[in-house]
């Protein structure tokens, strides 16, 4: 196959231009289209260091940069549940001093590099970067070292975050899309779920933030066991291996608890869910429920299913709520990836006016996907996204360490892309049926709505789409 | 087809070398063939094989700044209407044969230009062709009110979404209000007022895709799995037929400087409020140009810089500090902008601004500050070489570059106009353009709280 199509491709190039041109361009139907080139990807390999660190190295050499990630096993899902925002506040505290370096040093450091440096954690993991020219790979990676073996958690540059992060908490509340962002999986997940607190913490929980906390974390998660390096750019795998052995070969072991584990929480009946915002001229529409783990091997049929729903332009949410309708700039869909329990998420912000009318629309979409079997062409287009638009998602270092970095969290085997293309064109509109069914359920949606509540309640209220109850700008019940 | 055949001679002439793909650190180099239909669209190729794919970016040299008051957002939303379908191309086909084929897409206007790209792979590059020289040749006959009116309502809401619904979001358009004259083509915002984009007609659609959208205001480069025989053998079958236009002429508007303190007070719906100050600069590419961005990285670039240590760090009375040097065509603006912390007022935060200026002004950077500002910027060029595609990829800087210094690969020049300033540089350009008397301060502030913005007459 890839033999024929270079064939054909010399054969087209060999041809004087004018005899192509000189034809009359027929403009009644769009171009045939030459078979696509062969997907050809970065190629994957893998080393494990003596105490347990695991390397990644995926090489790539067309520009001397180097993007370098220390994952590790110290996501938000392992909060204490009197300290929601401990992990991502350890995660921020490793570039506040490390080494023989004070904070300013740090970023200082970074910057002297021309290096991006960044902590950072979500649920499901915590992580550690640096992206760096080439010729600057090995100050990075002292520093990186620094930042992830040594962090001095100073009392002082605690004191100093934490007041930081209570200012930011009090802007976060002005940003409605924010607000949303923390409601959904409040309400989604509950409470007592490792997913359902906010994952920058409470006001409460972050005056509670101390050293003692900080340090403790790290030293139970930050472990080369739990931990794993992908290293995707301008080096190779021998070079790498001798990097990091010299800086991570002497990172010390121990005993890593095992994840949270947690049963998905039981779904409610649907219930829209208010969130006030006086004067906002957009509502923040967040729709869904609790959805299946990454690894489940019905991802690739709801990797369809999502492009069809609302994971492309041309999807139903976003063709029917922006480019039939007008009411908003853009309307998604989302499967979250999760090492536990998942969630489907449908999303948009919609103008005022139009907030019960975008609801219509919303549920009138994600019912008739499980109603309808998907068409041929709208199944083929949607195939055809997913696989011919994969190479270009390796095309940058960050682009590809993405991608990489997926498979590592969730565990998934390194040549999963290898059988993308495969087990994507294998997916058949019955397929796309099922996962529907199976996956989104109206009945028991949480229809999450941050808007102007003056504006918007009586028409939530007259669709009789369910109970209308109000939140805080927290999802919680209002006291 | 003679003047085909003759100007295919020509770049058969040019096609010898192969670029070298590989960058080292020290030079970088986008090589490119260029070539002008006789419609005066011009073209620019540059091969890159590492991935088989393919980036196909449009610059149409039109932007805000030639609207007309009255009709503010227009350009903006004119690009939206581009997708809307034209004579071959049915509404909504544009986007649905691109996906099938595996590419992606997007269009973006700022005050100087609009640009579009298409992504995807290389064998979908006849169906870009197709798609954007149908929408260049061939809109007019499918434009109609209510697509007009689609849109309209798709960028009100994309103006909520940005502007009126984010916090902060109403400050740039206060700050250009008060920068630039109501004459200046820079006095409004991109996303124009809600009244204007209200107003506007198909007549207007008609106008302005008349006056601009034609090949001789427009440059195409291509960038990717493809040579730059293919591409101009392709280009010149889809866009052959493409009519010229009018010339488009521009009379630029005088310098607008400002020699006072311009106060504004917004009230806004957040809870912190936020200082901006902007000052008249210079504009892309020009002598200080540079300097000035070396300046902002000084001054507020990572945790490391001046105002973040002074404003966040060390007295704790701001959660953020931002500063850029924002060089348009026809004019340059630079802002600071900075959040106070809950119980501090803006006050507080301007004379902690204004006293690391003039800190700055009377003893200028260390050559550390200097030389790490530029490494990032050094490294900022490096990454930006990674990707063909997309807004920044290499195929739009090719068309950034050579709308704005005429020469596409003029990647290496600009790092080095990083790598010559020097801190007696910067020195000058604070005292020269971040003049204390001269300037807009604006005050963002709770709902009811204008007690918390800077008191007029209290900067000097």
């Amino acid at each position: 196959m890839t033999a024929a199509v270079t064939v054909f491709a010399l054969l087209l190039t060999a041809l004087p231009a004018f005899r192509l041109s000189a034809q009359v361009l027929d403009r009644s139907k769009p171009p045939t289209l030459q078979p696509p080139p062969a997907l050809k990807l970065p190629a994957v390999q893998a080393a494990t260091l003596p105490n347990g660190l695991t390397l990644t190295v995926v090489e790539m050499h067309k520009v001397p940069v180097v993007d370098v990630q220390i994952l590790v096993d110290a996501g938000a899902a392992r909060d204490p549940s009197a300290l929601p925002g401990l992990a991502t506040f350890t995660a921020t505290m490793l570039q506040q001093g490390a080494g023989v370096r004070g904070a300013l040093d740090v970023a200082d450091e970074a910057a002297f590099l021309g290096a991006q440096l960044t902590t950072a954690a979500s649920f499901d993991g915590a992580s550690a970067s640096i992206h760096a020219p080439k010729r600057r790979l090995e100050g990075a990676l002292d520093l990186l070292a620094d930042v992830v073996l040594r962090p001095s958690f100073a009392d002082s540059e605690v004191a100093r975050q934490r007041q930081l992060r209570a200012a930011q908490l009090v802007q976060q509340r002005d940003e409605p899309v924010t607000v949303a962002n923390v409601a959904f999986p409040a309400i989604v997940y509950g409470r007592g779920h490792p997913y359902g607190h906010p994952v920058n913490g409470t006001d409460s929980a972050t005056a509670r933030l101390a050293r003692d906390g900080v340090a403790e974390f790290y030293r139970t998660y930050y472990r080369p066991n739990g931990a794993r390096v992908l290293i995707v750019g301008d080096v190779t795998l021998a070079e790498a291996r001798r990097l990091v052995a010299a800086r991570f070969g002497g990172w010390e072991r121990g005993d890593v608890p095992a994840f949270p584990s947690a049963p998905a929480p039981p779904g409610a009946p649907r219930t829209v869910y208010l969130i006030d915002k006086p004067g906002a001229a957009q509502s923040v529409i967040r729709i869904g429920h609790v959805g299946p783990v990454r690894t489940t091997p019905d991802w690739f049929a709801l990797d369809v299913l999502n492009t069809i729903v609302g994971g492309a332009f041309t999807s139903r949410l976003n063709q029917n709520l922006r480019e039939t309708h007008g009411y908003t700039y853009g309307a998604f869909s989302q499967f979250a990836p999760r090492r536990l329990t998942g969630a489907f998420v449908a999303l948009a912000s919609v103008v005022t006016a139009k907030t019960d009318s975008s609801l219509i629309e919303f549920l009138r979409e994600l019912r008739r996907i499980r109603d309808e079997p998907v068409a041929a062409p709208e199944l083929a287009k949607a195939k055809a996204y997913l696989t011919l638009g994969l190479p270009g998602d390796f095309e940058t270092t960050g682009g590809a360490a993405a991608r990489f970095r997926e498979l590592v969290t969730f565990g998934l085997p390194l040549d999963y892309y290898d059988h993308y293309v495969e087990r994507i064109n294998a997916v058949t509109a019955a397929d796309v049926q099922r996962v529907a069914r199976q996956y989104i359920d109206p009945d028991h949606f949480d229809i999450v709505v941050v808007g102007d509540k003056s504006q918007i309640e009586a028409g939530i209220k007259a669709l009789n789409e369910g109970p209308v109850v109000y939140r805080d700008l927290w999802g919680q019940e209002i006291k | 087809m003679p003047r085909i055949a003759t100007a295919t001679a020509v770049l058969l002439g040019l096609l010898c070398a192969r670029p070298p793909v590989h960058l080292s650190a020290q030079s970088l180099r986008v090589p490119y063939e260029t070539f002008t239909l006789p419609n005066g669209l011009q073209v620019i190729v540059h091969e890159d094989h590492a991935l088989p794919v393919v980036a196909m970016n449009t610059w149409y040299h039109v932007g805000s700044s030639d609207e007309q008051p009255g009709r503010t957002g227009f350009a903006h939303l004119f690009e939206h209407i581009m997708f809307m379908g034209s004579a071959h191309v049915p509404t909504g086909e544009f986007d649905r044969l691109l996906e099938a084929a595996g590419g992606d897409n997007n269009g973006s206007t700022t005050e100087d230009r609009t640009n579009y790209y298409e992504d995807g792979p290389a064998s979908a590059l006849p169906l870009m062709l197709y798609l954007d020289s149908d929408r260049m040749g061939f809109l007019l006959p499918e434009i109609t009110a209510e697509k007009v009116d689609l849109q309209r309502g798709v960028v009100q809401n994309e103006r909520r979404q940005s502007y009126e619904n984010r916090p902060y979001g109403l400050a740039d358009e206060n700050i250009l209000q008060r920068l630039y004259p109501p004459s200046h083509p820079y006095h409004w915002p991109v996303i124009g007022s809600m009244q204007d984009l209200q107003a506007a007609t198909l007549e207007d659609v008609r106008h302005f895709f008349q006056a601009y959208y034609t090949p001789n205001n427009a440059t195409i480069a291509i960038a990717g799995d493809i040579t730059p025989r293919d591409a101009r053998r392709l280009v010149e079958r889809y866009f052959g037929d493409v009519p010229r236009g009018p010339a488009v002429t521009r009379q630029p508007p005088p310098p607008v400087p400002l020699t006072r303190v311009v106060n504004g007070v917004v009230e806004d719906r957040v809870q912190l409020p936020r200082v901006y100050d902007a000052w008249h600069t210079v504009k892309a590419f020009a002598a200080d140009d540079a300097t000035l961005d070396v300046l902002a990285n000084v001054l507020a670039g990572g945790r490391s810089s001046r105002l973040y240590r002074r404003l966040v760090y060390e007295l704790q009375i701001a959660t953020d500090v931002v500063a850029f040097q924002d060089g348009s065509r026809i004019d340059g603006k630079f802002e600071i902008y900075a959040t106070a912390r809950p119980g501090h007022d803006l006050g507080e935060l301007q004379r902690v601004i204004d006293r690391e200026l003039q800190r700055l002004a009377d003893g200028g950077p260390t050559a550390r500050e200097v030389e790490r500002a530029q490494n990032s910027f050094e490294a900022q060029f490096l990454s930006r070489m990674e990707r063909v595609g997309g807004f920044g990829g290499k195929a739009d800087q090719l068309n950034f570059y050579n709308y704005f210094v005429g020469t596409p690969d003029y990647f290496q020049k600009d790092l080095d106009r990083y790598r010559k300033v020097t801190p007696a540089a910067v020195q000058r350009a604070v005292q020269t353009y971040l003049p204390p008397g001269g300037r807009v301060v604006l005050s963002v502030v709770p709902q009811g709280k204008p007690e918390l913005a800077v008191k007029e007459g209290t900067t000097p």
